[in-house]
């Protein structure tokens, strides 16, 4: 117990002293964006069990959106969050209510299927810029107040964010309705019979999770100031679901760590291998499946037999 | 626990390991983005880079007393990739100057960058001509050709003999819109016809059924706007399907390589525009047997752009004494481009880099006498005759 | 003019036509989707990567050895099915146990891996391959001209469909394959070497897919990116189709390759996402595909 709130008071210290560092903080926050995005993730893989193969429908639905708005529509930055946030919701909620009705496989082709739609409906939408992007996001200010057009300001806006999002996530799986998530993924059928109604508690699990997902990809795009076609690319949605893996899925630290790992991975081989960046990456995909499914805080929870 | 620290030491040096920044003012950084592995590696690509290299050798290796690096990245036609590399080189590497090009979509995003970052930026092998208008920055510089020359050369061209009904295949993004507009304004003004257009997505294999919707519009001119392998691959399945027979095409934006996999029999006839051949003379010749010699194909257009800017801007470096942009900027503005690219070239206001343009049609297989012979000039164009004697004033820098 | 809603009825059938050519890819690829979903419950997401390799393995042979067209077509689907029974012992076979995701997520990292090293190999733009002397040339059919190879990739992977479904559904083979789907305790029991059956089964699947990347070859040329481009829209055929149906993976992909070519007439802008939007009707009307018989 003791361990545990060193441990995330280390991480908190670190995390605010980042940019201090000498770390470059557009980099970090990236990073962070895709930990928030990986964490949304875990929601869905690790307490529900549902493998969703289109995740970055949502991550880029919502930047998109995002970018949209601060861009032609000349709205703030916190209006034009909130209005991504908005819009990924309704697309998880329209696309999880057909998704739901089936399990497993089923469930992780239809999410895939669905997502592609969504990233040719983003090729050829009107305001997306099909090919080209968003380019030339502003960053704004958060409610006039806090500019946020410097990278350190930026910077703990975004960890501001991501520790919030945090926090959310773990207090939605200890709650009871997490609860439930978790007897569903234990056991479906059982589930069933003592009265649940499963499929709205795993709509609703979709929902949050394709929400907060929106949430990292439209922070992502204030950060980078740009949204393109990779945001809601098979690529990302392949991407995230190895962070999880390689982190550990239905821990609360795993996937953030996966993330920090496959995007420093990709960030920095593709310098030095270019294509085989994607070679390397499957690789990795292939050993986390075959000897190493709990991934690396999973393992650790294991060895320590308890959890972090 | 121990297990915990350990994991977080990992995490910290996996972060640190990517902020070595390097100090500045040792060197002079030359960053190159290309399109390494995609649609447009052969008209640009790995070339590019060695072009840019060759002209750092020629130049001695070192400028004002500092060691020259040239830096390269493939940008994989994704603006998101070419941007974030540029952002990063900029604030990590202390980068001088960028060469960047073949896409205009991503040369625009490197463009916005270009603006935040004050780091002059050669578009070189991109076409789109709102690079130095609606997308002009102060330290932009739009090196090789655009489209408006394009459509001002090969469409005016063929209009002129009579193709006056046009339907367009398009690469769907900034440069194959780009493109398509600015021929279709030829088109028009000369008394032709726009019938229709179908937009294809970038790195399209199958035009098949684009093209049967071309031959569907009973246009005579079936116009190609769009570029490297889409080029290619589009021409081939025109004549696999007949198409050939019945529509001309017009080729939009053509390169030396695409005529070599196209080969003459399939490619003869076609009207191109370019701003530069191997085979223009004896100085375009012998830079193309020195850049053979290492890649094995003679150089395009832009594979020259690369040489040149890469030259030009070393130049105006050593002219002011420092790698300051805006002083670089004010130089080249002022300073007239005579290289083995062109001669009497000069950066108009909004970046333009205007320069001679050359109409060509490829020959027969008959009239090629020898290994890479394909064009014949058809025209030459002065700069204002092929992008107009105005800078554009969609461009915020133009005084209007 | 004949028209059609407005468009000349000549265009209308030259896209249908060439909606059956892709239609046929996507039976065909769907095909060895759903023999090797029937018997491994695995559901191949490097069936893209296969059909890519299949592709790749007739360029290179052309290219380093002079293969020609015909060699290719034989041997580059059994160099490909061998790569698969190779992947099965080492990898795939380890999974049977545990949740079906792991397998999906096993295939889409060798996906990954083998779009990689082509990519790597052979960079990201297309490599062209040449269509075979003997079906050079085209066909007037007044409305258009179809090129010859085209005609013939409707009917070979027509024949091909035929005898996959002949073989399985007709044939005691056909039934044992079937059984040891169902119930491969059983069939094991009545002294068959299911796991043999499975390697093989996986192999004969992923040489369809091969097949159908040499077919492609010269229609859509050779590149890397040829296998996940098409995948995806193959997994929603399945979808549609019912998975683990053999006749409903042929008829939907053959179906929807038309749909799509009409759409290409009618809302050129829709024929991307037709094949998905008619999922979503299909999963919303009856959740386990057209036809469909197992439990959702």
């Amino acid at each position: 117990m003791k361990a545990r709130t060193r441990l995330y008071a280390a991480l908190a210290i670190l995390g605010l002293a980042a940019p201090w560092l000498g770390l470059y903080p557009v980099f970090v926050m990236k990073l962070l964006c895709f930990a928030m995005f990986a964490c949304a993730f875990n929601l869905l893989l690790g307490y529900t069990k549902m493998l969703s193969f289109g995740h970055a429908a949502y991550f880029g639905a919502s930047a998109y959106t995002t970018g949209w708005l601060v861009t032609a529509q000349g709205w703030g930055t916190i209006a034009g969050l909130l209005g991504g946030v908005a819009v990924s919701m309704l697309l998880g909620l329209a696309i999880g209510a057909i998704a739901v009705r089936r399990q497993g496989i089923y469930f992780a082709m239809i999410t895939l299927a669905l997502a592609q739609l969504v990233f040719f409906v983003c090729l050829q939408a009107p305001f997306t810029g099909g090919e080209n992007g968003l380019q030339g996001i502003p960053r704004g200010s958060v409610l006039g107040i806090i500019d946020l057009g410097g990278d350190a300001a930026m910077y703990y806006f975004v960890l501001a964010a991501f520790a919030a999002v945090f926090v959310l996530i773990r207090r939605i799986v200890h709650s009871p309705f997490g609860q439930v998530l978790k007897a569903i993924r234990e056991n479906e059928p059982r589930a069933i019979s003592l009265g649940y109604q499963v499929d709205r508690y795993k709509l609703l699990a979709f929902v949050l999770s394709a929400s907060l997902a929106g949430l990292a990809g439209s922070l992502k795009a204030l950060v980078l100031g740009f949204v393109t076609l990779s945001d809601v690319s098979q690529a990302t949605s392949g991407d995230v679901i190895l962070m999880t893996l390689l982190g550990g899925s239905g821990t609360f630290l795993g996937p953030a760590l996966g993330a920090i790992i496959v995007i420093s991975l990709q960030e920095y081989l593709s310098d030095l291998v270019g294509a085989w960046v994607s070679v390397m990456i499957g690789a990795i995909f292939v050993v986390c499946v075959m000897t190493f499914r709990r991934g690396f805080i999973g393992e650790i929870e294991r060895r320590l037999g308890r959890r972090v | 626990m121990l297990k915990l620290a350990a994991l977080a030491v990992f995490v910290l040096a996996s972060l640190l390991d990517v902020s070595q920044v390097r100090a500045a003012g040792e060197q002079v950084v030359i960053g190159t983005i290309e399109d390494l592995s995609g649609v447009y590696a052969d008209t640009g690509g790995q070339g590019s880079v060695e072009a840019s290299a060759m002209a750092i050798a020629d130049f001695g290796g070192t400028v004002l007393g500092k060691k020259i690096v040239l830096l390269s990245v493939d940008h994989q036609n994704k603006p998101d990739i070419g941007a974030s590399k540029f952002r990063e080189w900029a604030d990590q590497q202390s980068l001088n100057v960028l060469l960047a090009g073949s896409n205009t979509g991503v040369s625009i995003a490197m463009a916005k960058v270009a603006a935040a970052k004050k780091v002059p930026f050669f578009a070189v092998g991109a076409g789109g001509a709102s690079l130095t208008g609606a997308d002009c920055t102060p330290y932009t510089v739009h090196y090789v050709y655009d489209t408006t020359a394009l459509g001002n050369g090969t469409a005016s061209a063929i209009v002129k003999e009579g193709g006056k009904t046009w339907f367009f295949v398009t690469a769907d993004y900034a440069f194959g819109t780009q493109l398509q507009d600015a021929a279709a304004r030829v088109v028009l003004a000369n008394g032709g016809k726009v019938l229709g257009a179908v937009r294809a997505p970038l790195g399209t294999t199958d035009y098949s059924s684009f093209l049967l919707q071309a031959q569907a519009s009973h246009a005579q001119v079936l116009g190609l706007a769009n570029a490297g392998t889409d080029f290619i691959n589009s021409l081939k399945a025109a004549d696999e399907f007949g198409i050939t027979k019945t529509m001309r095409p017009a080729a939009l934006l053509t390169f030396v390589t695409d005529i070599h996999s196209l080969t003459l029999q399939t490619a003869q006839g076609l009207y191109l525009t370019t701003s530069w051949y191997w085979d223009l003379n004896d100085e375009t010749r012998a830079f193309a047997k020195r850049f053979f010699a290492k890649m094995k194909k003679q150089p395009t257009m832009a594979h020259a752009g690369y040489y040149s800017a890469t030259l030009q801007y070393l130049n105006a470096v050593k002219a002011v004494g420092s790698t300051a942009p805006d002083l670089v900027m004010a130089q080249l503005k002022k300073t007239k481009i005579n290289d083995v690219f062109t001669k009497n070239g000069y950066i108009r206001a909004d970046g333009l880099m205007v320069h001679t343009m050359y109409v060509m049609q490829v020959k027969t297989p008959a009239e090629s006498k020898y290994p890479w012979d394909y064009y014949k000039v058809v025209k030459v164009m002065s700069g204002e005759e092929a992008d107009g004697s105005q800078a554009d004033p969609a461009c915020v820098l133009v005084k209007k | 003019m004949t028209s059609v809603f407005g468009v000349p009825l000549p265009a209308i059938l030259g896209q249908l036509m060439l909606g059956l050519v892709n239609g046929s890819f996507y039976a065909l690829l769907s095909l060895g989707l759903a023999v090797i979903f029937g018997l491994l419950g695995v559901v191949n997401f490097a069936h893209g990567a296969f059909y890519m390799l299949g592709a790749f393995a007739a360029y290179v042979g052309l290219e380093t050895f002079g293969m020609n067209y015909w060699c290719a077509l034989a041997l580059a689907p059994l160099a490909v099915g061998i790569l698969g029974i190779v992947i099965e012992r080492l990898l795939l076979r380890h999974l049977y146990q545990l949740d079906p995701l792991y397998g999906l997520l096993l295939t889409f990292g060798i996906a990954l891996i083998a779009e990689g090293i082509m990519r790597g190999l052979f960079g990201a733009s297309g490599k062209s391959y040449p269509v075979p002397d003997a079906l050079r040339g085209g066909f007037n059919l007044g409305f258009m001209v179809l090129p010859i190879y085209r005609a013939w990739v409707i009917f070979a992977s027509l024949a091909v469909c035929g005898a996959t479904w002949f073989l399985i559904e007709r044939t005691r083979l056909g039934s044992t394959l079937r059984a040891a789907g169902e119930n491969a305790a059983l069939v094991q029991a009545f002294g068959i070497n299911v796991p043999l059956i499975v390697m093989m089964t996986y192999g004969a699947g992923v040489a369809l897919a091969a097949l159908a990347g040499v077919l492609a070859a010269p229609v859509v040329q050779v590149s890397p990116l040829m296998g996940s481009s098409i995948v995806i829209v193959v997994f929603a055929v399945v979808v549609i189709g019912g998975m683990g149906s053999i006749l409903g993976a042929v008829v939907s992909g053959l179906v929807l390759g038309l749909i799509e070519g009409l759409t290409k007439v009618i809302y050129p802008e829709a024929s991307n996402i037709v094949v998905f939007v008619i999922m979503a009707v299909v999963l919303m009307w009856r959740p386990t595909g057209l036809f469909g018989r197992e439990s959702p």
